[in-house]
């Protein structure tokens, strides 16, 4: 080991001589700080695309009738929405912060694979072009829905083998990101920061990269044997070959339900650093969180089949599912009481960061029960398909993942900018997204249990009114994230405000407060002496 | 792209009005008078429908107390985190404690949720069991999911051998294209040409297949959804304990008419079905069209414009100029050629994977006559008559 950190340290001159500036830095970068920069701005792009696809949704959803856009069109946005917001919005979101923060966590002084993180960035690019771009060719984007079910995707034009292709792109993107963390969390770890000292962060994302290995191959499969039906006639899901399209939705699922893990732990892991800071305590049951985010990892493989109910599974097969998915709600559960436990006697303040985090527990709760409610199988016979079930995954994805997200940019914003951000604008940010998030969502639930099927661009007269109420929440929600973009992003990045001190929270405690703020280009390029409990530099 | 930034603009110019009209809570409703629709849905519904079988009774008390549950634990549990945010601020001097960790605690809140989660799954599993059981059914009907309509098939019990397909009524179609303006009807998008017809107090026993992808099978009163899956066969049953319409939508993203393939089930009482029966029975005799007759082109034209306008309409328009990606049937070189087993053909097998899908459901006659009508509709001026014979025999090749 010294032997390395020897070397590191004599090549150490020569990084700073050559400091790549210019394109050159970002186009070659190998920088995890640089890496997670570029990671953080490709998926807020990608986040605008996918929301403006989503208004346009929300638009001709205004009143009933076609207005806008014609059926075929429709489809193709529900669709992209949905693989844009998946696969290039939160996905790359939580690289990026993984980039940033992981290393600096752990007191190392990169990502172990320097070259593979700047090729599993570049890689998106050309995936996200082809995506965005299939919209130009001819018979338009896919519109077989985000989960692409076979044999409606055999029916699509050429823009199908494109998203395909794409996402098979993006796994890759994927798979590199999540082996280059598993190494840079395994072996780069400063000595003294033991596994179970490492900030829940960290762990939330080893486990959640564990889960992208294991899944993403999966999707890749199912996605190939599409490709191979459109056009080497093979009929694995082919009915007209004799092919089973339920098999396509059992490998899908497979990859899908531990997919909505993949985009909710490194949110918990956020959140489990965010509350203890602003509480000024100690992560309560710090080994509890730890085990519970790996059974919830782990259950995540046996439950793909609750979004299956309808497809007329024998009766044995639905029970198995709807337990095993009931259960999932204890670890879940587990998670809540800690946060709620670490709340408790503290001594709390409510900056941004904080009010997120709060806002994150509350509203995705409200998912939580929705989900144990969708997990039962006889009321899911109900909800299956309606807006009971795009109102559940917005509340566990945007009030989960997303406000996650925005909690952890303005927890650690300022080590990246150098400068806090406005704590006005901050609380204008969470208090309209809160507002207009619920506005947006709330009345889904109710359209769905009335029976409105999801995927429709047009619907009875009844469900007009709360339609109309939707849309008006979704272009508040929509111009309150463009808000952020122009009053708090764009301010941090030209480093306007007040400087940052380097441990700008009172509470916070972790490697990531050792250095100064902005974090220099190089941190912890010699491992750094970590007290007992592996959140302070001691020499 | 032009059209969709016209229609954008007005729609923004719309939508300030809509905005504004929205601060009176019903403004909308009030613009379009809309009301509820008995066994379809109501205005502003916020619970389940009204159910009129045990099975969605059933469904309906387990999502009640499933509610009740979700919401007592829920105000618990932020009662508690809201007293803390309330209580333990630094603003108001609460000084940090310094507990961080008990097993005694872990273990009781791992433990008291997984006790409420069986407490939750018993009578979730008595529900399920209850509802997969099809056996000993009245009446069996096949209920196919074509793009975009449903194929009802009388297979087994009182009307066996009827069949039907149920489409969305026509006008609904063209309202919606025209931005469901004016004086919209209560059943918009649910009124189809022939309903499921059923009787009362009877198990039913529907038996879901496709044919071409896959669909769902649902009618949310009776607490049925069943994918209708190709090339597989599936089932799900009800009982309904009511006469009356009830209403349903196809549930399983199908394609672009996804929105537009209604399910419409009347229940009837046992004298008025078996009357029904009796009638399908004589108009099915009365229908029966020999394949050997020889058509005038007049009346194959009448005929034909209804076939065009139930199954062809939705996506090569009325006016047979197509759109997008939808071929024109007007000045079509196939449809002009004076050999007819290409369209015949084309008919029969469908194109391009499906996109254009198969007819061959549709009867000699109806074939026949749409292609005769197509053939000398709009600027095609063929004199061309394509006789049922002729199908026939494509058909048998």
């Amino acid at each position: 080991m010294s032997a390395v950190l020897d070397h590191h340290d004599h090549a150490h001159d020569d990084h700073h001589d050559h400091a790549p500036t210019g394109w050159r830095r970002w186009v070659f970068a190998t920088n995890h700080k640089d890496i997670g920069t570029l990671y953080l701005l490709f998926s807020f792009t990608m986040l605008m695309i996918g929301g403006v696809l989503a208004l346009l949704i929300r638009a001709e959803l205004f009143e009933p009738g076609l207005q806008i856009v014609n059926p075929e069109l429709f489809n193709q946005l529900t669709t992209m929405h949905g693989l844009i917001m998946v696969f290039g919005a939160i996905m790359p979101a939580f690289v990026g912060f993984a980039n940033w923060m992981i290393p600096l966590q752990i007191g190392a002084a990169d990502m172990a694979f320097a070259r593979m993180n700047n090729f599993s960035f570049w890689l998106m690019i050309p995936a996200a072009l082809m995506l965005v771009g299939s919209f130009f060719m001819p018979g338009g984007a896919p519109a077989a829905g985000w989960t692409l079910y076979a044999p409606l995707t055999l029916q699509m034009g050429p823009s199908m083998d494109a998203g395909i292709f794409a996402m098979h792109i993006l796994g890759a993107s994927s798979i590199m990101g999540s082996i280059n963390i598993i190494v840079t969390i395994l072996n780069m770890r400063a000595p003294g920061m033991t596994l179970m000292k490492m900030p829940m962060f960290c762990w939330t994302w080893l486990i959640t990269a564990y889960l992208l290995i294991a899944v993403m191959p999966v999707l890749a499969g199912a996605i190939t044997m599409t490709l191979t039906d459109r056009h080497f006639h093979t009929s694995f899901f082919n009915p007209a070959g004799g092919g089973d399209p339920v098999m396509y939705q059992h490998v899908l699922w497979f990859f899908g339900h531990p997919e909505v893990y993949i985009m909710i732990l490194p949110a918990f892991g956020i959140v489990s650093q965010v509350v203890p800071a602003f509480a000024r305590k100690r992560l309560f049951g710090y080994t509890s969180m730890v085990y519970a985010t790996s059974s919830i990892a782990i259950l995540s493989f046996i439950v793909w089949a609750h979004h299956m109910y309808t497809t007329g599974m024998p009766v044995t097969g639905q029970l198995f599912f709807m337990y095993a998915t009931m259960l999932i709600s204890v670890p879940t559960g587990v998670k809540v009481f800690n946060w709620l436990a670490t709340m408790w006697r503290g001594s709390m303040t409510f900056e941004a960061p904080m009010l997120w985090a709060v806002g994150f527990i509350f509203v995705f709760t409200m998912g939580g029960f929705t989900g144990l409610i969708c997990s039962m199988a006889p009321i899911d016979i109900q909800l299956q398909d309606t807006y009971y079930v795009v109102a559940h995954f917005h509340y566990v994805l945007v009030a989960g993942s997303l406000f996650g997200m925005f909690s952890g940019y303005y927890y650690w914003s300022p080590k990246w900018t150098g400068v806090m951000y406005s704590e006005t604008r901050g609380k204008i940010h969470f208090w309209s997204s809160l507002v207009f998030f619920n506005v947006t969502f709330f009345p889904m639930h109710f359209l769905g249990l009335a029976g409105m099927p999801r995927r429709v661009a047009d619907y009875p007269m009844q469900f007009a009114d709360f339609n109309a109420l939707a849309s008006i929440g979704a272009l508040g929600f929509g111009l309150t994230q463009v808000f952020f973009l122009v009053f708090v992003v764009f301010p941090g990045m030209r480093g306007k405000g007040e400087p940052a001190p380097q441990r700008p929270w009172e509470g916070a405690e972790g490697l990531e407060w050792e250095v100064p703020s902005p974090a220099p280009w190089h941190t912890y390029e010699t491992p750094p002496k970590l007290d007992r409990s592996a959140t302070k530099v001691i020499g | 792209m032009k059209s969709i930034s016209n229609k954008l603009a007005s729609l923004l110019s719309n939508a300030g009005i809509w905005a504004g009209a929205w601060a009176g809570t019903t403004a909308l409703s009030a613009a379009h008078a809309v009301n509820d629709l008995p066994g379809g849905p109501s205005v502003r519904q916020l619970n389940l429908a009204p159910a009129v079988t045990k099975i969605a009774e059933e469904q309906h008390w387990l999502h009640l107390f499933m509610m009740i549950l979700c919401t007592v634990i829920f105000i618990a549990v932020f009662a508690v985190m809201f007293y803390s945010i309330w209580k333990h601020r630094k603003s108001v001097g609460h000084k940090a404690a310094n507990f961080h960790e008990s097993v005694t605690v872990e273990v009781i809140w791992t433990i008291v949720p997984f006790i409420i989660v069986i407490f939750m799954a018993l009578p979730a599993t008595k529900v399920l069991v209850a509802s997969k059981d099809t056996t000993n059914a009245d009446l069996t009907i096949k209920a196919t999911g074509y793009q975009w309509k449903w194929g009802y098939d009388y297979i087994k019990g009182e009307g066996e051998g009827i069949g039907f397909i149920s489409t969305l009524d026509v006008t609904h179609r063209e309202m919606s294209n025209n931005g469901a303006k004016g004086d919209v009807p209560d059943d918009y998008l649910l009124k189809v040409d022939n309903p499921l017809v059923v009787p009362v107090n009877k198990k039913v026993r529907i038996i879901t297949t496709a044919n071409d992808v896959i669909h769902a099978f649902a009618v949310p009163a009776f607490g049925i959804k069943q994918d209708a899956i190709p090339g597989f066969v599936r089932d799900t049953w009800f009982k309904a304990e009511k006469v009356g319409d009830f209403y349903g939508q196809c549930q399983e993203l199908c394609g672009k008419e996804h929105a537009y393939m209604p399910i419409h089930v009347k229940v009837v009482s046992g004298e008025d079905y078996a009357k029904w029966v009796d009638g399908e029975r004589k108009k099915a005799a009365a229908k029966l069209d020999d394949p050997n007759k020889v058509w005038t082109l007049d009346d194959i034209m009448k005929r034909g414009e209804k076939v065009y306008a139930s199954n062809c309409a939705a996506c090569h328009q009325a006016n047979g100029k197509g759109a997008g990606p939808i071929k024109p049937l007007d000045a079509s070189p196939i449809v002009l050629d004076a050999d007819h087993t290409k369209q015949i053909d084309t008919l029969l097998q469908g194109r391009n994977n499906g996109a254009m899908p198969s007819w061959k459901a549709l009867s000699d006659t109806d074939i026949a006559a749409v292609i005769s009508y197509t053939k000398n509709s709009w600027s095609n001026k063929t004199g061309q008559l394509v006789q049922p014979a002729e199908v026939k025999a494509e058909r048998s090749k």
